[in-house]
């Protein structure tokens, strides 16, 4: 299935930290979209987030012997790739069902949005993200990040053991990689 | 591809991978830990790529910082109660990076006649004897005259902002290339560009006369700000939150919402020796948001650079920012 896309030649020999680098920068900012086709190719919605997962491991282990380059276009042949082998693992005949990336309106070619516009929606999602996080957790959030405060000093602050700050935090930072890397983004919000 | 197994669920690795990052951020992190960490990265991909996922976003948290309103108070200054929220919700967003300015500006009485200069990335607050007060920010120059008659100071260069003691047997003036500001009971902001002046009314009441036998003149009152060329005048409003940001020097800080890379960098360069260049037209135009301390260029340099991505060259006196 692999050979009906070659991205190969056109990337750059890098390290483990380039790797990471590029992963951070280029991959994640996809995620939104990366998740919209996954949900929609998919009956059972409630794996999208591993499958996203699998995807994304896919990605960094090609990443590691080549920098794939354009990355839209390979992330989503992976994702293609994986969903076929799935399906016939699964022993699904039809794979027809599999969403059609022209109709979700992921085209490959547009350029990367405006960075200050992703700039905007960041702090956007951000700002959802904190908003919905419980109360509890949300102050631990704040008080960590934003005042820079310790776990032991939140813990005296508001009264609570060092591992309940601990769960919170956990919570918290997982909440927030959600909103920020898996959220649908909404046009025309960033204004 | 190789068959992969099947990878354990998403939710668990990303649960083990906030675990992990929560742990770091606690002050007794060993190199036992480092090494644990590392450990556990190399182990798998799906590992690393979770934990660089919720990292990526808690330090995007951090940079994007001035989020949420304040928990607690900064004591700082004492400060007008409709200022110091803003301010205390941009100095906790900053974080330890920041020297708050109140600490690090001195006062000193001053005698009739003198003159005063900061330079750049000076902060000093002037203490005139009869109670009222000047605070020069960056590379700024006043001239101070005190007689029976009248009290006037000479905005040369720069920036200042006054809070005077009113008094109706001596007036207050202030003169700025050529404009006239005249106290009537108030607390403003004076800012002298290379061809205009700004004045920004944030207590009291003011009378502003333009120069130059213009004739044009107005009567401030809290929220107007004029700008005035030799040629020109304009009068605008301003909201008591644009208002707070724009005086974020007081407390050594730049406060940006959504102002472009261009009028960022010359913001900062106004503070620091080190000048920031903005390499391409377009570039410049980008918009951010953020807090940040006068002096720390670095932290802008990152941003542009991890955040906008940006290419951000740094040389001994001045660093470039390109697409």
């Amino acid at each position: 299935m692999r050979d009906d896309l070659d991205f190969r030649g056109h990337g750059l020999a890098v390290s483990a930290s380039d790797v990471n680098a590029w992963f951070v920068r280029e991959v994640l900012p996809l995620e939104a979209a990366l998740m919209h086709f996954l949900r929609l190719s998919r009956r059972n919605k409630g794996d999208a987030e591993d499958l996203c997962q699998d995807v994304y491991v896919r990605v960094y282990e090609a990443a590691q012997k080549e920098i794939p380059h354009p990355v839209k276009p390979f992330v989503f042949a992976v994702a293609r790739n994986l969903l076929i082998n799935r399906a016939k693992r699964d022993q699904i005949v039809s794979i027809d069902s599999m969403a059609d990336l022209d109709e979700l309106g992921i085209a490959m070619d547009e350029p990367t949005p405006d960075r200050s516009v992703m700039a905007r929606q960041e702090l956007h999602r951000l700002e959802t993200a904190l908003e919905q996080l419980p109360p509890r957790c949300r102050q631990v959030v704040v008080l960590s990040r934003i005042e820079g405060l310790t776990r032991t000093e939140i813990a005296s602050r508001m009264g609570i053991t060092e591992s309940t700050v601990s769960a919170h935090l956990t919570d918290g930072m997982y909440a927030l990689a959600d909103h920020l890397y898996g959220a649908p983004s909404k046009p025309g919000s960033d204004t | 591809m190789t068959e992969h197994p099947e990878t354990e669920s998403a939710q668990k690795v990303r649960t083990e991978a906030a675990a992990w990052l929560e742990r770091r951020q606690r002050p007794e992190w060993s190199a036992e830990d480092q090494a644990s960490l590392d450990a556990w990265l190399a182990a798998a991909p799906t590992n690393m790529v979770s934990y660089l996922r919720v990292e990526a976003a808690w330090t995007r948290a951090n940079r994007l910082g001035a989020l949420r309103k304040p928990m607690r108070d900064s004591a700082a200054i004492p400060q007008r109660r409709n200022f110091g929220r803003i301010f205390t919700m941009a100095a906790a967003a900053v974080g330890a990076a920041v020297v708050i300015g109140g600490a690090a500006a001195t006062y000193f009485l001053i005698p009739q006649q003198k003159s005063y200069a900061t330079p750049v990335g000076g902060h000093e607050i002037l203490a005139l004897k009869d109670g009222s007060q000047i605070e020069l920010n960056t590379s700024t120059v006043v001239r101070v005259s005190q007689n029976k008659t009248e009290r006037k100071v000479w905005l040369d260069k720069g920036e200042a902002y006054f809070r005077i003691k009113h008094d109706p047997a001596h007036p207050f003036v202030v003169m700025v290339g050529g404009h006239r500001v005249t106290d009537l009971g108030t607390t403003f902001l004076v800012r002298r560009d290379k061809n205009s002046v700004k004045v920004a009314l944030i207590e009291g009441l003011a009378q502003f006369d333009g120069g130059n036998g213009s004739g044009q003149h107005a009567t401030l009152k809290p929220g107007d700000v004029v700008v005035a060329s030799a040629e020109k005048m304009s009068l605008k409003k301003e909201t008591t939150t644009d208002m707070a940001e724009g005086l974020g020097w007081r407390h050594g800080l730049l406060i940006f919402k959504y102002t472009t890379l261009a009028d960022a960098a010359a913001e900062f360069n106004r503070y620091n020796d080190r000048k920031l260049v903005i390499a391409d037209p377009a570039v410049g135009r980008m918009k951010i948001v953020g807090t940040f301390a006068t002096n720390n260029v670095a932290a802008f340099a990152d941003v542009a650079e991890d955040i906008l991505h940006l290419k951000v060259t740094h040389s001994e006196d001045q660093i470039v920012i390109a697409r």
